[in-house]
């Protein structure tokens, strides 16, 4: 807003300046126009140099790699291209091999499926742990921080654990359900769940910790005069936390989206993608083509369809947050 | 308007010129001088062998008057560390890759022939040879192999009164009689990965099977093999999870009668006293076949690093670790084949437990000597048919019909 402002007065300063004379001209005619210009000068000279820091970082971790991954999409680029540079221009091929072959669509479906699992799981349960350490009560602040424990433990460690307990033969979970023989990890059908089920237990703490923050920031005495309304429990939920905590709540759906999109090691780390691409997803396809089968191309045009929807929502986000800050 | 695009204009030049500084330095030590160290990089990061290569380099060094600066990354590491060093043009002296990565890092042009320095691998292993051959220059010396083979636990198997399995018939009923309880009459591993597919292998060959096709019969005969193992019940379903630490972890526990593995695992084999192991080839599909297994274990190569005097230093290590001594002296400590088949006759004796894999070895096939820089890609395919059928997605000759389109 202020930015917007200082623009127009600008624009509306500049006006003095005759049509007829050159810039550079009336920039070095000594005189009132003269003084005046290297006094804007000196301080667009600032607001540069307060910008350049931030915007050499940008440009160099995320416009390169970003534009580098563009242009790689369109490229033959394999082992070879790291020794010789000659990357040869190939169009939209490798769009066509990754979208053409039998494993896009699987993929597809499994990132939405993981994605739209996960985060409902994750949501509704942070949700419901949240609200119930709102209220406080003994040791409340120490179960709260034992929480966090699946964000703290390395993913390849959880994944490990996770790859144990839900053996088919001798795991924790088939054992204590009774001597069950249930193909977690094994089946076709079931692996895609046991992948989402491991995910909402790491993303739980993620979500708690947010809804937590957002629901402190809810004035008590809101909660007081709808008591006195008559609203309490549920009733309260609705109509004066749910209201309430909605920017927060878009904050941590839009973020959990683009986290889950990205899920890499949890899936290679449970099942490697397997059995028979049954947890293949966007994400884990690209690092195949691109790590394992060297084909860095197609590697990256599938990255690319991953940052365009990861994109559509990180715009989902800005808004949101924009929205946020107003409201 | 005009001020603000020359503002960018210079943010653009500035993040340009940090930009090329950053890439510019470090283009090796440059020609002419002594040289006193030699670079090098591998990926054997876990004990013993850490110790033993640091040891056998450091002698080798000490031998040509040079001090060896070793690298060591993990394995899934290196091909990376290779690719990045390969494009800054800071890649080590000498550089050990998994065989059949050689040809794949050899067709980029980063590795010198070692024939330029006048070393060849005339009388080691046919597999060797081809393994580290890329369009018919030799780029690697590779001075130990190993190979799979199938573990049986002697108790069980005596107790059973079962004789260890030489043909695919022998291994079905074998395997089948010794499930029982928790116990399963073999494991292997069919995971999702190149581990899956390097386990296929010795059973895909052995019957005819030929990665250039994989829709023939004689593959999907030999899917057929595990697809059965695992519907009877011989084999524990998890197999399409497990990579071969998992196997051996399964063997070591009991929960396996017999195990398709490498010689890796003898050292943790040997932790456990109370089990009494034997190795016996893979089982052949018809009997008095010779079966045909895949070559594993690691070439050393010379970078084409720009100094011929380094380069030449370089190839007297890559040399000196090929050496009839240490070739025997590494066989030895790290349970592994030497590769110079003169070698072979007087370490089987010596060890009677190699012998299994000696042979093995001395009749394995290269997994890149056919496909070359093209053998991921069918690899993959191979392991997404084998845990096609084994999930029962689809029987053995479509799930590899379905590979082979995908």
């Amino acid at each position: 807003m202020a930015e917007a402002a200082r623009l127009a007065m600008a624009r509306t300063e500049s006006v003095p300046v005759p049509a007829s004379v050159p810039e550079s001209a009336s920039g070095s005619a000594p005189g009132v126009a003269g003084r005046w210009w290297s006094a804007r000068r000196r301080e667009r000279l600032t607001q540069v140099g307060f910008l350049l820091p931030a915007v050499l970082y940008l440009g160099a971790f995320f416009g390169y790699p970003v534009v580098k991954n563009v242009v790689m999409g369109f490229q033959h680029y394999t082992t070879a291209t790291f020794y010789t540079g000659a990357a040869p221009w190939v169009g939209f091929a490798n769009y066509l091999a990754v979208t053409g072959s039998a494993v896009f669509g699987r993929a597809v479906l499994n990132t939405v499926l993981f994605t739209v699992g996960s985060i409902a799981g994750q949501f509704t349960i942070g949700l419901a742990i949240a609200v119930f350490f709102h209220r406080r009560f003994p040791l409340g602040g120490m179960l709260r921080s034992l929480l966090l424990l699946p964000w703290l433990i390395p993913l390849i460690v959880s994944s490990a654990v996770w790859r144990w307990i839900l053996d088919e033969d001798n795991g924790v979970l088939n054992r204590s359900l009774g001597g069950a023989h249930l193909p977690w990890l094994t089946s076709t059908s079931l692996a895609l769940l046991a992948v989402v089920l491991v995910n909402i237990w790491i993303g739980i703490p993620f979500n708690t910790t947010i809804l937590y923050g957002g629901l402190q920031d809810i004035p008590q005495e809101l909660y007081e005069a709808a008591a006195m309304d008559g609203a309490t429990g549920l009733r309260a939920f609705r109509y004066v936390t749910w209201p309430l905590l909605r920017p927060v709540v878009t904050v941590v759906l839009v973020l959990g989206v683009v986290y889950t999109l990205k899920v890499l090691d949890i899936i290679l780390g449970l099942t490697n993608a397997g059995p028979a691409n049954a947890t293949q997803t966007l994400a884990t396809q690209s690092y195949q083509l691109s790590f394992q089968r060297f084909d860095f191309g197609q590697g990256a045009a599938l990255g690319n369809i991953l940052i365009v929807v990861s994109l559509l929502f990180a715009v989902g986000y800005l808004r949101a947050s924009r929205r946020a800050v107003q409201s | 308007m005009a001020q603000r695009r020359a503002v960018l204009a210079t943010v653009l030049a500035l993040a340009a010129t940090i930009g090329l500084s950053g890439c510019g330095g470090g283009t090796g030590a440059g020609a002419g001088g002594p040289v006193t160290s030699l670079r090098v990089l591998d990926y054997y990061n876990n004990e013993p062998d850490t110790t033993i290569y640091a040891q056998t380099l450091d002698a080798c060094g000490k031998q040509n008057g040079v001090t060896i600066d070793r690298e060591v990354v993990p394995g899934a590491a290196l091909i990376a560390k290779v690719l990045q060093q390969a494009s800054s043009r800071t890649l080590p002296d000498v550089l050990m890759l998994d065989n059949p990565d050689l040809q794949q890092i050899a067709a980029t042009g980063a590795l010198a022939p070692i024939s330029d320095f006048g070393l060849s691998s005339a009388g080691y292993a046919d597999a060797v040879t081809a393994a580290s051959t890329y369009q018919g220059a030799v780029y690697g010396l590779q001075p130990v192999a190993n190979t799979i083979a199938l573990f049986y636990n002697k108790d069980v198997l005596a107790k059973a009164g079962v004789a260890p399995p030489t043909t695919w018939d022998e291994l079905k009923a074998a395997a089948s009689r010794l499930t029982a309880g928790g116990r399963y009459g073999v494991a292997f591993s069919a995971a999702a990965t190149y581990e899956g597919t390097w386990q296929f292998l010795p059973f895909m060959w052995s019957n005819g099977g030929d990665e250039k096709n994989i829709t023939t019969p004689e593959v999907a005969q030999a899917l057929q093999l595990w697809v059965d193992l695992v519907s009877s019940g011989s084999a524990s379903r998890s197999v399409v999870t497990w990579d071969q630490a998992d196997v051996r972890e399964q063997f070591v526990a009991g929960n396996a009668a017999m195990m398709v593995n490498g010689p890796w695992q003898l050292p943790v084999l040997k932790q456990n006293p109370n089990l009494h192991y034997g190795v016996v080839p893979i089982p052949v599909p018809r009997a008095g076949e010779a079966p045909v297994a895949p070559l594993g274990g690691e070439t050393w190569t010379i970078p084409r690093t720009g100094d011929t005097a380094r380069q030449a230093k370089a190839a007297k290590i890559v040399e000196c670790l090929n050496s009839d001594a240490n070739q025997q002296s590494l066989a030895t400590q790290r349970d592994t084949v030497p590769t110079r088949t003169s070698l072979d006759a007087a370490f089987a004796a010596q060890d009677p437990e190699m012998a299994t894999f000696v042979s093995a070895v001395q009749g394995s096939r290269a997994r890149t000597g056919e496909l070359g820089p093209d053998w991921p890609k069918t690899a993959t395919k191979i392991y997404t048919a084998i845990q096609t059928a084994l999930t029962g997605s689809a029987p053995p000759p479509a799930a590899l019909r379905q590979a082979q389109d995908g």
